[in-house]
């Protein structure tokens, strides 16, 4: 399939979806709307609301609010899974006596923090950051702490047989190893943070796309949260987008990502 | 052995054991006793299974014999040996580093400017024939590539001594004989002393001074040593054909081949078990 012929079908996959809930949403058949505007809102009405966002330049600030609560979760939640995966791969005793809490944590619905985040950081940017954290931090963890663990035997040993301090160890082999690893999951990690930004967001918060969601939500404006959804959806495909790029770049060396193209 | 030359490795009664999982103790080697002289090229030919590569790890300080000693140069081995270089038999480069970033890194953790560094590993990679390839990462190199890479990685860290496990066992024919003429010819330029350990005997007589023959495992033992006294320079695919070469091949064989097959039925049998 060209990729002319790709995209004319990805469209046309849209523009259907789009047209047959327009149609149900405005045409009575039999007599009756299927899909009730009050329910369903229309594709014409959420584009309105988008638009006016843009148009008025409210959706900026939103945006912008929940963008950046995005990156301090990843940084913040990436530099400490590093730190930790690394900490725990090296010291396995250390890993052991931890294990059974990380499991414990881990297995927490990190949305139950929600609240209690919001108790300790307040309503603003922070106790956002705070559960995207707590989302982020695990998988970097557990990627780094494999990376660390599964750099194998035979690279260990031409690398000391060169030679090598532990330090510089460290710095060509577990390090990039733990990166790779890290690395492959960018896509995870990252749309963790932005899904701990929009639920902090959602449970409480005065500005951000989760906000605009429940706001919308809270005074049965059916076509606001379709657009807020939109909107969001949209936003993470361009982060996506930039994590693709940034994938490229990083993980050349490695076979999956040059194959990818 | 020469009297001129020192020992660069020397094997005195080495035993290397292993404790099994069930608290058993396997032992794998027994009162090894070899001697290795500077620039001379050893071969060492056993069954598989056999503890060769344990050999080489203990001559290379990655494994600590459980009895006996280890001398490099006349002193006892204490930790890593830091006179060898290893190739080993697996992949062992870098994969998030280029060809020419992993062979110069052996340059560069002892401090040599990156620069330079760089500029001999490019001189490397010419020697062993990937000039052209310095910017590949090891994915984008072929297994007999990788090899060369491995080589030049190895040997611009000038190592007195040069440990090689199977090194060219995961390569086709062709390819191994092409690595063992490069392999050679590198030698010849400056001798270093040679461990190589292998299971094709063709090939130990074909590149080494002297072949070495162990017994089958469990508790291996050395039991044969041959000189191998055909003329250098050789070219491995034609010093096969002569007549020297099937006189000391068929002599050997009648050694190694009882012990192949020693080998082979408790393979076999330790798979039953």
């Amino acid at each position: 399939m060209s990729r002319i012929t790709l995209l004319a079908l990805q469209i046309l996959v849209a523009v259907v979806v789009l047209g047959l809930w327009q149609f149900f949403a405005s045409v009575p058949v039999f007599g009756k709307i299927l899909l009730p505007p009050f329910f369903f809102s229309n594709p014409v009405d959420v584009l309105e609301q988008i638009i006016k966002w843009f148009a008025t330049g409210v959706i900026w600030k939103h945006l912008a609010i929940t963008l950046w609560e995005s990156i301090l979760a990843f940084v913040i939640g990436s530099a400490g899974g590093i730190l930790v995966g690394f900490w725990f791969a090296r010291q396995p005793r250390v890993a052991a006596v931890f294990d059974p809490y990380v499991k414990m944590v881990n297995a927490l619905p990190r949305v139950v923090l929600a609240p209690i985040f919001a108790l300790w950081f307040g309503l603003g940017v922070w106790s956002k950051v705070a559960l995207g954290v707590t989302l982020v931090f695990f998988i970097v963890f557990f990627n780094v702490y494999q990376g660390v663990k599964e750099v194998p035997t035979t690279v260990l040993d031409n690398g000391r047989m060169l030679g090598m301090s532990e330090r510089q160890l460290m710095r060509h082999v577990y390090w990039p190893s733990a990166l790779s690893w890290m690395f492959s999951s960018l896509h995870t990690s990252v749309g963790f943070a932005v899904v701990g930004a929009v639920v902090g967001e959602y449970l409480g918060a005065a500005a951000g796309l989760g906000y605009l969601i429940q706001q919308a939500e809270g005074v049965f404006d059916v076509a606001g949260v379709f657009a807020g959804m939109f909107v969001l959806s949209a936003f993470v495909i361009l982060i996506d987008m930039v994590v693709t790029m940034v994938e490229k770049r990083l993980l050349v060396w490695r076979p999956t990502a040059v194959r990818q193209d | 052995m020469e009297k001129t030359e020192p020992t660069a490795v020397a094997l005195d009664s080495a035993t290397v054991a292993f404790r099994l999982a069930d608290g058993r103790v396997y032992t794998a080697v027994e009162q090894a006793n070899f001697a290795v002289a500077n620039g001379e090229f050893v071969a060492i030919v056993g069954p598989t299974g056999c503890g060769k590569s344990t050999l080489l790890n203990v001559a290379a300080g990655l494994l600590r014999p459980a009895g006996g000693a280890v001398r490099i140069f006349d002193k006892p081995l204490a930790g890593l040996n830091r006179d060898a270089g290893y190739l080993f038999q697996a992949d062992a480069l870098f994969p998030w580093k280029t060809a020419i970033d992993n062979v110069a890194i052996g340059l560069e953790i002892r401090g040599t400017p990156r620069a330079e560094a760089l500029a001999r590993a490019q001189k490397w990679l010419g020697s062993v024939g990937l000039g052209a390839f310095a910017g590949r990462y090891p994915h984008m190199l072929s297994g007999g590539q990788r090899k060369r890479v491995a080589l030049a990685q190895v040997l611009i860290r000038d190592p007195k001594i040069l440990l090689m496990d199977e090194p060219f066992g995961p390569l086709d024919a062709q390819t191994r004989q092409i690595m063992g003429n490069l392999l050679l010819e590198l030698w010849t330029a400056d001798r270093k002393a040679v461990l190589f350990v292998t299971h094709d005997l063709e090939e130990a007589i074909a590149l080494a001074d002297r072949v070495v023959i162990m017994s089958a495992g469990p508790s291996a033992r050395i039991i044969g040593d041959w000189r191998i006294t055909l003329p250098r320079p050789r070219d491995i695919s034609e010093v096969r054909m002569e007549k020297d070469f099937h006189a000391l091949h068929r002599e050997i064989w009648s050694v190694l081949k009882d012990e192949v097959m020693t080998g082979y039925v408790q393979s076999t049998q330790a798979g039953a078990a």
